[in-house]
């Protein structure tokens, strides 16, 4: 099978994920969204290294998969808090970024 | 013999260092360790004096090198000294009219108690006084001219607690440093020029240069001069430096600082017989002083203020035949010494009236004194006699000699100076004769209550005591005070015939101070006969107007010619519309610019920055979906930046 | 390898702000002993230095050189001509009387009233002082453009922190409005300044990319890339010579300050104690024309030459405008500013005079001005702390109570004015006669400087200490003995300078005259040859 159509692939995940990212309010999809991307970036990076033979892409997809997970821990921590602080766990009700 | 030239200096300002830090602790001893120093100053200059007569006439100049003040590249300043017939004459006049005025202080200041402080300033003049004569170079003579000015600023406001002191003096200082100005600018010109500022090599190397050249130094010469000796047109400090104690006005204010304007002329004479243009200026500038200057003094009522108009006048005889080049010069220090005696006798003796009046200045409240200050009017009436130009005084003597040189000058211009000399001299016998029959003639006009004064604001009102009008009790001076007078008187006397036996003075002087014999169109007979008739008519018309009639207690409203001399002639009133004002609006308008503009802009920027950053800081709304649009944005840009790139 | 004498003298200074720094909070009276000691240490140091330093030696001596950043060829390199060390002991002599005038400036107001606002004041108001002195030296010290540029920053925060925290409480109404006319003055030094430092910074990168591009490989040395130009081996295109020059000098006109870039320094100077006012014109600003001497005309001798017409006039329009800012002014210490940067005028006029009184002049002038201005405004801040306020016309007659105060405030002011017998007098007169002899027009106009001083020390002097005695200044206690001990040795240096500049002069000449070739020129001869 042609590896191009992987990438193909890892294209539609992303932007699924994009738009999960931007058009869903609650923060647990958001988040999961932003995995979608994240293993979309992964899918790429493995089939770049198939295309091109060598092992570089695999070895920066571990890479992203250990801060990935670094990441959900953190960010279901935040996530978890911000829902127990406000009962919600709507990103648009957290708008505390602002100056 | 040498090495003493700098002791001179020192012992005043020893004297000056001791007394001014020295504290309360020498309260008691202080006036005395002040005499002690410059007399001690008037005997080594006298040592030398006699060492130097005991010379020829062509080695008489002795010179000291005591340090290397500042050497930057070609710039060669040193502190070096040279004492010549005319440094000499200076020092014992300086050193001996100076111990004359310390003694005289003793007494005239027993009752203030920062007299230890005013003994330190004045040998802090004295010191910068000597500093000036003695000199080898322009620089080191800058130096003591503005010394001087500092001594004279601190003096004439020592009275500080006094707002008109402490104005006075102010604007002594600050109306001298115009005139320093001019020094600065003289020895810039000749260091650019010569490469050196030192006397012997400028003077000699003048002819040098071009006419320009020397008429520019000159001219800043006489710019200096002008400010150091109240000339037209920055006079108008001297009258208002009357705010200083008497003898302050007596040593500084007319006897010497004040010359030293004549002396640079004197001293830079090479550079001016070089200069045709800048000798018409100082001529000019003296013959308008010394009108402007008696013409002032007829109207004033206070008797210091007409003696410091008497002594403007005199000085613009000086600076007149210091002007007149090599048949001048001599003349013009020998009224200079002359005037030394006479003036600082004058002053005294006004002091010693005040003394016995309650400090009241106001002439029109005195009157008949004669009787309880006989050594007052003694002595004052000798020095009167000798300002005048009685014959056989001093200021005959010398006086007589400068309008002769004046009408030897030659020509229209020769004519219009003796005849601008010959009226000053009928007009000094007025206004000398009107301050004479004021104080010791006539009515006691100061046994009668002060009438409070119409609105005249020129004219000084009365010390006004508050509730009763005390009665002063006129008395003689103490002997501290009394003696000095009397020694003046002498000089006033004698010096002037003394120096003319055989052109003693001028001889003297020749070896430093070219002297060349003017020839006056008329003989010099008819001179001196012309110049005794503009006295007796000087005098006669003042004993017409107040010998004869009574002297009334408040002065008329009088004509307009009174009320302007009143005013000085209205020199303040010009300063005040030409300078002092747009002075003011200058200034204030710059500091409105220089918040609002200069600042302005630098806020403004600091401003603009912040009001675009406000708006900026509205795209930040917090929610976390519009960043990630703007990410996604950005990304995609870059994506299709870079693919473009790779396009092209 | 000899003992790192400079290195010494700012790293004493630099151990003891730590030291002053890690005094125990109940210990305040340790520190400001500490911080005198560790003053007057550096000041013995730096008169090592002054005496270790051969006038007619090297050009450059006591130098120490290592390696810093080997990739961009920057080095830690040290080294002294005679303006150089006539800077470095002024800065030593000068911190000792800063600190001892500042004993009581930042004593906690109420230790009770306000528990923990700050944090130790009083060990970090004179650790901060100790902190600018070691920068300061290491500048003037410094032949490395770029280890140079380091210190003439980071002396920014010092100072930042010295006028924003230890403000004059003598100022305004209340507290909260001095504190916010305090922070206002310290932004706007630290904006001005940081520009300036930030233009400088293109600029430095870009003499490294000129000197990397034609010499192989890049430096920042002063010395090599002055020999560089000496030999023709390093030229540099005209636009890019003048726009490095430019560069560089507006860092420093910021600093020193040049007229227009001077608005900060009366803000500065007025809202900030006394004493940091006298750290900021008297040190700080002196590396400014420092600098312009030591770099902008040693880097860049033409471009300085095409620039001097328009920093001429500058330099004027400084001298004249400061002066009658300053007669306007109803501030003492404003007041006090203004006239300062009247001063830095004439310093800046000699230095582009090219000529060797100009020169001379100038570094004389920074010493003497940096004396000069200590005196007065130290004065004035003894003053200020007596009466708790800095308008002038809140006093009036303190000579009759307060007579020692108010003739030591004379002296400054008259060294102010110049008055021949003290400092200032040799260093003005020479940067005129320097500027005549080129540029008689300039002369003449700077000669008019003279008349103004007069006019704002003599209004300043006879508005606070003359005529009759204000009810408030009745109880005014004279100068106290700590207080004298800072005035007297400045007087007595005023004096001695005044009369006999010669040993100052004796170190400064052989350096400028190595300036001047640098710049390629010589005085201008005199017209005629005087008869000797």
């Amino acid at each position: 099978m042609n590896p191009v159509n992987y990438l193909y692939l890892a294209a539609l995940l992303f932007t699924i994920g994009a738009s999960g990212v931007l058009l869903r309010r609650n923060a647990i999809v958001v988040f999961m969204s932003v995995e979608l991307m994240l293993n979309a970036a992964n899918l790429a990076l493995v089939a770049f290294s198939r295309l091109h033979g060598n092992l570089d892409g695999q070895i920066i997809a571990f890479f992203t998969m250990v801060v990935a997970a670094a990441e959900v821990v953190v960010g279901l921590a935040i996530i978890v808090t911000i829902f127990r602080s406000r009962h919600s766990a709507s990103v648009d009700d957290a708008s505390l970024m602002k100056l | 013999m040498e090495t003493l030239i700098g002791l001179l200096v020192a012992a005043p300002l020893l004297g000056a260092a001791v007394l001014l830090c020295g504290g309360r602790r020498l309260d008691r001893t202080g006036h005395w360790i002040g005499t002690a120093l410059a007399a001690a100053s008037f005997l080594l200059g006298a040592v030398l004096f006699a060492d130097m007569l005991g010379r020829e006439a062509e080695d008489r100049t002795l010179s000291q090198h005591v340090f290397s003040w500042i050497p930057v590249g070609g710039f060669q300043a040193d502190v070096a000294f040279r004492l010549d017939q005319l440094s000499m004459t200076f020092v014992l006049l300086i050193t001996g009219v100076g111990t004359l005025i310390h003694v005289y202080s003793i007494g005239y200041m027993e009752h203030d108690e920062r007299r230890r402080r005013f003994f330190g300033y004045l040998n802090l003049f004295l010191a910068a006084m000597l500093l000036l004569v003695l000199a080898d170079n322009y620089l080191l003579l800058y130096a003591g001219w503005e010394g001087v000015g500092l001594a004279s600023y601190l003096l004439i406001g020592f009275w500080q607690h006094k707002p008109s002191a402490a104005t006075a003096a102010k604007k002594a200082f600050i109306v001298n440093r115009v005139g320093d100005i001019g020094l600065s600018i003289a020895i810039m010109i000749m260091f650019t020029t010569f490469g050196t500022f030192a006397f012997s090599p400028v003077l000699e190397s003048v002819g040098g240069t071009s006419e320009g050249t020397a008429t520019a130094i000159g001219l800043m010469l006489l710019l200096a001069a002008c400010g150091k000796s109240a000339q037209v047109p920055l006079q108008s400090w001297l009258g208002d430096a009357m705010e200083g104690p008497t003898p302050v006005s007596a040593l500084i204010h007319a006897a010497t600082m004040v010359t030293a304007g004549v002396y640079l002329i004197v001293r830079s004479g090479a550079i001016f017989d070089a200069a045709p243009a800048a000798q018409t200026a100082v001529v000019t500038v003296g013959a308008v002083t010394l009108l402007f200057g008696a013409i002032v003094g007829c109207a004033k009522d206070d008797i210091k203020k007409a003696l410091a108009g008497s002594t403007m006048s005199q000085i613009g005889y000086m600076v007149l035949a210091a002007g007149l080049g090599p048949i001048g010069y001599a003349f013009a220090i020998m009224h200079l010494v002359t005037h030394g005696f006479f003036k600082a006798g004058l002053f005294l003796g006004a002091g010693s009236v005040m003394h016995g009046m309650n400090d009241e200045v106001d002439m029109r409240r005195y009157g008949g004194l004669r009787k309880y200050m006989p050594i007052t009017f003694a002595t004052f009436g000798l020095g009167y006699l000798a300002i005048i130009g009685f014959p056989g005084l001093s200021g005959f003597f010398s006086k007589d000699k400068i309008i002769e040189a004046a009408f030897a000058k030659g020509g229209t211009e020769g004519w219009i100076l003796g005849g601008a000399a010959l009226l000053g001299a009928a007009i000094t016998a007025f206004y000398m004769t009107r301050v004479m029959l004021m104080t010791f003639f006539g009515e006691e006009r100061w046994r009668n209550a002060p009438t409070p004064s119409p609105k005249e604001p020129s004219v000084e009102p009365a010390a006004e005591t508050g509730g009763e009008y005390e009665v002063p009790h006129p008395h003689e001076s103490p002997k501290s005070m009394t003696v000095p007078m009397i020694v003046l008187a002498f000089g006033s006397v004698f010096a002037g015939g003394l120096f003319s036996w055989g052109e003693a003075f001028v001889h003297w002087l020749e070896p430093v101070v070219p002297f060349e014999h003017g020839h006056p169109p008329v003989s010099a007979l008819t001179v001196t006969a012309a110049t005794v008739v503009a006295l007796l008519i000087g005098v006669g018309a003042a004993w017409l107007q107040y010998g004869r009639k009574p002297v009334p207690a408040l002065a008329p409203r009088g004509s307009l010619l009174t009320r302007a001399a009143r005013r000085d002639l209205l020199q303040d009133d010009f300063n005040h519309v030409v300078l002092v004002k747009p002075g003011e609006y200058l200034t204030r308008g710059l500091v409105y610019l220089d918040h609002k503009v200069v600042d302005g802009a630098v806020n403004g920027t600091a401003a603009a920055v912040g009001g675009l950053s406000g708006r900026s800081r509205r795209i930040q709304n917090g929610y976390a979906r519009s960043y990630a649009v703007s990410m996604l944005g950005g990304a995609a840009v870059l994506v299709a930046a870079t693919l473009l790139m790779r396009a092209v | 390898m000899s003992f790192p004498l400079l290195t010494a003298v700012a790293a004493l200074p630099a151990i003891g702000a730590v030291a002053t720094a890690a005094v125990p909070a109940a210990r305040r009276t340790a520190a400001k002993w500490l911080a005198l000691a560790v003053s007057l240490a550096t000041l013995v140091l730096a008169a090592v230095v002054a005496f270790r330093f051969d006038p007619g030696g090297d050009r450059y001596q006591l130098t120490e050189s290592h390696t810093w950043i080997a990739d961009f060829g920057v080095r830690y390199e040290l080294g002294v001509d005679g303006i150089g060390v006539a800077l470095i002991a002024l800065t030593a002599l000068l911190i000792p009387f800063v600190v001892l005038a500042g004993w009581h400036d930042a004593d906690p107001v109420e230790e009770e009233a306000a528990p923990g606002r700050r944090w130790r004041p009083t060990q970090g108001f004179f650790a901060l002082i100790l902190a600018v002195e070691a920068m300061v030296v290491i500048s003037f010290a410094a032949t490395d453009v770029f280890l140079f540029y380091v210190f003439f920053e980071a002396m920014l925060i010092p100072m930042y922190f010295l006028i924003g925290g230890f403000g004059d409480r003598a100022g305004a109404r209340d507290e909260a409005e001095a504190a916010k006319q305090r922070s206002y003055a310290a932004v706007k030094f630290l904006l001005y300044n940081l520009a300036g430092g930030l233009i400088m910074l293109a600029a430095v990168i870009g003499l490294y990319a000129v000197t990397a591009d034609q010499l192989g490989e890049g430096t920042f040395s002063l010395r090599a890339i002055v020999e560089a130009r000496a030999s023709g081996e390093l030229t540099m295109a005209q636009n890019t010579e003048r726009l490095l020059f430019l560069g560089f000098f507006l860092a420093f006109a910021v600093k020193a300050p040049l007229w227009p870039l001077h608005t900060w320094l009366p803000n500065a100077m007025g809202e900030s104690t006394a004493p940091v006012a006298v750290l900021i014109t008297a040190v700080v600003d002196k590396v400014g024309t420092f600098a312009m001497l030591r770099f902008c005309l040693g880097l860049f001798p033409e471009a300085s030459a095409w620039a001097t017409p328009v920093v001429l006039v500058l330099a004027l329009v400084s001298i004249i405008y400061g002066a009658l800012l300053a007669i306007g002014q109803r501030d003492i210490k404003r007041l006090i500013a203004y006239a300062s940067i009247s001063h830095f005028g004439f310093i800046i006029l000699g230095i582009f005079a090219m000529t060797s009184q100009g020169q001379g002049g100038a570094t004389l002038y920074m010493v003497n001005h940096g004396i000069s201005t200590a005196a007065l405004m130290l004065v004035a801040g003894f003053l200020i702390s007596r009466r708790g306020s800095r308008l002038i016309a809140d006093y009036g007659g303190v000579q009759k109570v307060a007579p020692v105060l108010a003739g030591t405030f004379l002296i400054g002011g008259l060294a102010t004015l110049s008055l021949p017998g003290l400092a200032p007098f040799v260093s003005e007169f020479l940067v005129l006669v320097g500027t005549f002899t080129r540029y008689p027009a300039a002369g003449i106009v700077a000669t008019f400087g003279i008349v103004l001083a007069a006019l704002y020390v003599l209004v300043l002097y006879q508005r606070t200490m003359t005529g009759p005695v204000r009810p408030e200044v009745e109880r005014m206690p004279d100068l106290r003995k700590r207080e004298l001990a800072v005035v007297a040795p400045l007087i007595a240096l005023l004096v001695l300078l005044g009369v006999f500049p010669k040993p100052l002069t004796d170190i400064v000449n052989p350096a400028v005259e190595h300036t001047l070739s640098d710049v390629q020129k010589t005085d201008p001869d005199p017209e005629v040859e005087a008869a000797k």
